[in-house]
């Protein structure tokens, strides 16, 4: 088999999907790419990753089917944040790193809204770590967009949270002692309910995975590998090359046996002795392993062990080495419906007119009159 | 036999004992008896940051100060008349505070060695009484083994000595409640819902409660009791409230009155916690509330449900608004409504987490980068926090933008009887939500001349005439699609602008746009009674009670002050610079060391005079009224003497305060 995925027909394990309260354009009304594209020059520097992303998103939406004006993207600050100033949505250009945060806030206060943020590896993972992990938990239903370049480009070239160790740049001038965050692995660990990779220049694979998060219900955390021509050019020349990208992407294609390299010469198996996974040849030759015996992928997978020791086998230092597609993708309750659940079903308790019922709490408690 | 009765106007009584002690609840409850009772009251819960300290020690000391009076009074009263004591450390604690012939009420059950150490006793005190060196020499001491007697009293629900032990605050209730005339109803109704589940324990509560009463009735050891009348209050229905759920009532009520959903992003901290608990009851008004994961998370929660087109609301303290700072920021840019609520606490940094500070207000004028103009409204009192909290919401709908509320600790947890409004008189709060576009395009001549038709926009930064205020268009509203953040927006149309005229623009336009809120505020009250006062004091926010009470010492002994109170402290009032202009010294109290004292002076370039105190405890009425007495000395060049003729024992208390 080849190493190319198909991921777009993942059934989903939800009984709602993402966008199933947004409503939905009128029909006999057909929109493209140029509808959600917006009067504003886009200013991102020649050869940026962030253009492809952007003209696959502005190729996707159309085909969610909703109505445009119900559809929200929420930035923090960083290069990929600009990136709601260039749609013809609504959309908010917020502060570093809280973009989650806000987008919980709409979501919550808004179940007719399809909610989307876009971040990077420094919003996301530096400044705002700590709302992308409570976003994950909380399971808020949202799409996030983490453009990961592994360095600072809107500073201007210091590394990043997923820099490799030992990268020189201008605040690490000897290399860097940092240890870098593997996204897949944190989000996981957050208790994600939907978490993917994708890469900038795969627009066929970034669209499925797209769709798949979409209609997630729940909060999606898509890592996408965005390359910075500027201050981190090549990055992620290894998953590209049309000679390297067979052995360096690990496909991950739900129900399919994991398998790469030129021809499927690899695939990945239990390792017994560490508890996670390993890779190993396949083929019917002594020392090779057979493709029956090859780890089938499971994103539906209550437990999340296995996503995560899949996640490990991402290089960490220069990227020579990825799995690539839909690591997980369970059901769980989202926060933004139980709390709506809430609210509806104190509000069916208490019928009347909002005004009767304000006098009547401020007149409750032990009260005297004065004539 | 038959007692005593004297005739009080006012009582300043002060329950202290450990913090597992229960004395909040009996300070509470004998407040609740005596707002249903009628007297005009104010209270002063003072209790450690920890939860439980060590036992017996004055750190774990709690207390709650309840001054009750026939007639209309403003604070919680400067020094107790009455000190209930449930141990050694309570004495100790809080006898410094006690003016001389004060009474003390002291269960003597924990005046054990271990108990005496602890407190830093090296003799009993108790044991010396009438000796030379007494240190409660002065003071009226009843000296009652309540622990004990309440064990007895409860021998038959067959608890364990701890929990039966564990009544005692109840058994001091009942007898004070005998003593001041205080009616039980509530008291024993409240105590049978709050234990109806463990019978045993409701019964022995309610044992200990009736047999404190008894006791008042038959022991000789209380000869006398006390009467003081109801107060004299405007007609109305009155409950008795804290600030905190005041204000929580106040937000819900702006919520109904705006016809907006509220959404509440909060994370817990001291003395704010109450209101996000409160509001978490009250989902059938529509609110919804988020326990962020930390500050910033709560503010920027509510400024999504804003964007969104709900009432964003956020509630901490002063360490929480230092880390939303760059969020209101982005509020501030984005013009969006936001209310945030700063319940006071002694700082800087952890600072005092449980007692009460104003020093928060440069930071809510101030603590932004760049030019980030806030509101800034203040309560007064505890019940002044419902109609504030409205006040603030009318602000940020009207005006789309983040209001800061100043409340305190004091008000927070203090208590007074509120006469509840009429939903009627609420003022109406429109959102007047955006729906159509709002800037015609006219169409360009076409190369060949014809002329192409004009088109129609939406412009996010097209503002009302009158307010300066921008539409509020929410996501979900066709053709009204725009982007909106934290970088410089351009003029009308709001696309990111670097220009430098623009720039200039556009913070000299939000700066008018919160000064045009002044235009919507009412004219201030001056209290000057005689209309010939030379001195003006000035406060804000919870100073309200110690001013008002420091000024009417001065003006009973005969002299003249005149008192203005701001409630608005961004903008100021169109009138406030004429009132300061007519008063020869201008004297400003306030708990930190000189806010409004500077925005006064640099806003009016008058010569402010600050009264200052950061005690973590409310302004005390006696001093001040010294401060105020001082300056009318100076300002009208005579002699002034406050000094009461009376002295000020229980029994003769007749000064007003």
């Amino acid at each position: 088999m080849t190493a190319t995925p198909h991921i777009s027909d993942l059934p989903m394990p939800d009984l709602r999907t993402g966008v199933e309260l947004v409503p939905t354009r009128d029909e006999g009304v057909t929109e493209t790419g140029k509808d959600y594209t917006s009067d504003q020059e886009v200013r991102w520097c020649p050869g940026c990753g962030d253009y492809a992303v952007l003209k696959a998103v502005q190729g996707f939406l159309p085909d969610l089917g909703l109505r445009r004006e119900n559809i929200v993207f929420i930035s923090g600050i960083g290069c990929s944040s600009r990136f709601p100033y260039y749609l013809d949505t609504y959309g908010m250009h917020s502060i570093h790193g809280r973009a989650p945060s806000i987008a919980t806030g709409l979501a919550t206060a808004r179940e007719d809204l399809s909610v989307w943020v876009v971040t990077g590896d420094g919003d996301a993972l530096s400044i705002g770590g700590n709302h992308l992990i409570h976003a994950l938990r909380r399971n808020v239903n949202m799409t996030i967009l983490l453009f990961n370049n592994r360095i600072y480009g809107l500073t201007k070239g210091q590394y990043s949270p997923t820099s490799e160790a030992g990268k020189v740049t201008k605040s690490t001038p000897m290399g860097s002692v940092d240890h870098p965050f593997n996204p897949v692995s944190l989000a996981l660990g957050a208790e994600a309910t939907f978490v993917a990779r994708t890469i900038d220049s795969d627009r066929k694979h970034l669209t499925a995975v797209l769709s798949a998060a979409a209609a997630h219900r729940g909060t999606s955390l898509v890592e996408i590998y965005q390359n910075c021509p500027i201050f981190n050019d090549g990055a992620f020349d290894a998953i590209k090359g049309a000679d390297t990208k067979h052995d360096a992407i690990i496909p991950l294609v739900h129900g399919e046996p994991i398998r790469f390299g030129l021809e499927g010469s690899k695939g990945l198996v239990r390792d017994t002795e560490t508890g996670g996974v390993k890779i190993v040849p396949v083929g019917t030759e002594p020392g090779q392993v057979g493709e029956d015996a090859l780890l089938v992928h499971d994103a539906h997978q209550p437990d999340p062990s296995t996503a995560f020791a899949i996640s490990r086998l991402t290089e960490m230092g220069y990227l020579d080495q990825t799995p690539i597609g839909i690591f997980r993708q369970v059901a769980r309750p989202t926060y933004d419906d139980q709390s709506r659940a809430q609210i509806g079903s104190a509000q069916d308790a208490a019928p009347g007119e909002p005004t009767d019922r304000l006098a009547g709490l401020i007149n409750g408690g032990d009260t005297w009159t004065v004539v | 036999m038959s007692k005593q009765v004297k005739q009080l106007d006012r009582v300043i009584i002060r329950f202290a004992g450990d913090s597992g002690d229960g004395m909040q609840l009996t300070g509470d409850r004998f407040t609740q008896e005596s707002a249903v009772f009628g007297n005009d009251l104010v209270t002063l819960p003072n209790f450690p940051a920890e939860i439980r300290a060590p036992q017996g020690t004055i750190p774990g000391v709690s207390s709650f100060q309840v001054h009750f009076a026939d007639h209309d009074i403003l604070t919680a009263g400067d020094a107790p008349d009455v000190l209930v004591a449930m141990n050694p450390a309570a004495l100790k604690a809080n006898l410094g505070d006690l003016p001389k012939g004060a009474s003390i009420i002291v269960d003597t059950h924990d005046f054990t060695k271990r108990n005496l150490d602890k407190a830093g006793y090296n003799t009993n005190p108790l044991e010396t009484l009438g000796e030379v060196n007494d240190p409660l020499a002065g003071f009226a001491v009843h000296a009652v083994d309540l622990t004990g007697m309440t064990v007895e009293a409860v021998k038959e629900f067959g608890l364990s000595r701890k929990d039966a032990a564990r009544a005692k605050n109840m058994f001091a209730l009942g007898l004070l409640s005998w003593m001041y005339g205080r009616p039980t109803d509530g008291t024993e109704a409240f105590l049978a819902k709050r234990f109806a589940k463990v019978p045993d324990i409701r019964d022995a509560n309610l044992m200990a409660f009736k047999t404190g009463w008894n006791y008042g009735e038959t022991t000789e050891t209380f000869a006398v009791q006390y009467e003081i009348k109801p107060a004299t209050m405007a007609p109305g229905t009155y409950r008795n409230i804290t600030g905190n759920l005041a204000l929580a009532y106040g937000l819900i009520a702006g919520g109904v009155q705006s016809g907006l959903p509220i959404l509440l992003g909060s994370y817990p901290i001291t003395p704010a916690s109450d209101i996000l608990h409160e509001l978490s009851k009250h989902k059938s008004f529509g609110v919804t509330t988020l326990q962020a994961e930390d500050e910033i998370a709560g503010i920027g929660m509510a400024i999504g449900a804003s964007f969104g087109g709900a009432l964003g609301i956020t509630t901490t303290s002063g360490p929480g608004i230092a880390l939303k700072g760059e969020a209101i920021g982005l509020a501030v840019m984005t013009e969006l409504p936001l209310l945030v609520v700063n319940v006071q606490r002694g700082g800087p940094s952890t600072g005092l987490p449980t007692k009460t500070e104003q020093s928060d207000l440069l930071q809510a004028m101030y603590g932004r980068n760049g030019e980030a103009p806030v509101p800034i409204v203040a309560p007064q009192s505890p019940g002044d926090c419902f109609s504030a909290a409205v006040e603030a919401i009318r602000i940020a709908v009207t005006y789309r933008t983040p209001v800061m509320l100043l409340s305190d600790g004091y008000l927070a947890n203090g208590s007074e009887p509120w006469q509840i409004p009429d939903v009627a008189d609420l003022p109406v709060i429109d959102p007047a939500f955006a729906t159509e576009r709002n800037k015609t395009v006219p169409g360009k001549p076409a190369k060949d001349g014809t002329e192409t038709p004009d088109t129609t926009e939406f412009w996010p930064y097209l503002r009302d005439e009158e307010t300066l205020a921008r539409p509020w268009a929410i996501p979900g509203t066709p053709g009204l699609e725009h982007r909106i953040g934290g970088l410089e927006k351009g003029e009308g149309h709001g696309n990111i602008s670097y220009d430098p005229a623009n720039h200039d623009l556009m913070v000299r336009t939000r700066q008018a746009k919160i000064d045009r809120i002044a235009d919507s505020l009412p004219p201030l009250v001056v209290d000057d009674p005689s209309g010939e006062a030379k001195v003006l004091v000035i406060g804000w926010g919870s100073t309200y009670g110690p001013i008002g009470a420091g000024c009417r010492r001065v003006r009973k002994a005969g002299y003249r002050v005149a008192q203005v109170h701001l409630r608005h402290l961004n903008p100021f009032p169109h009138d406030l610079g004429d009132i300061l202009q007519r008063y020869d010294k201008v004297l400003v109290p306030e708990m930190n060391l000189g806010q409004l004292s500077l925005l006064l002076r640099g806003k009016y370039l008058v010569d402010a005079i600050g009264y200052n105190h950061v005690r973590g405890l409310p302004l005390k009425a006696a001093e001040l009224a010294e401060a105020i007495g001082h300056l009318v000395a100076e300002a009208e060049g005579i002699a002034v003497d406050l000094t009461p003729a009376a002295t000020t024992t229980v029994d003769t208390i007749t000064e007003e305060v």
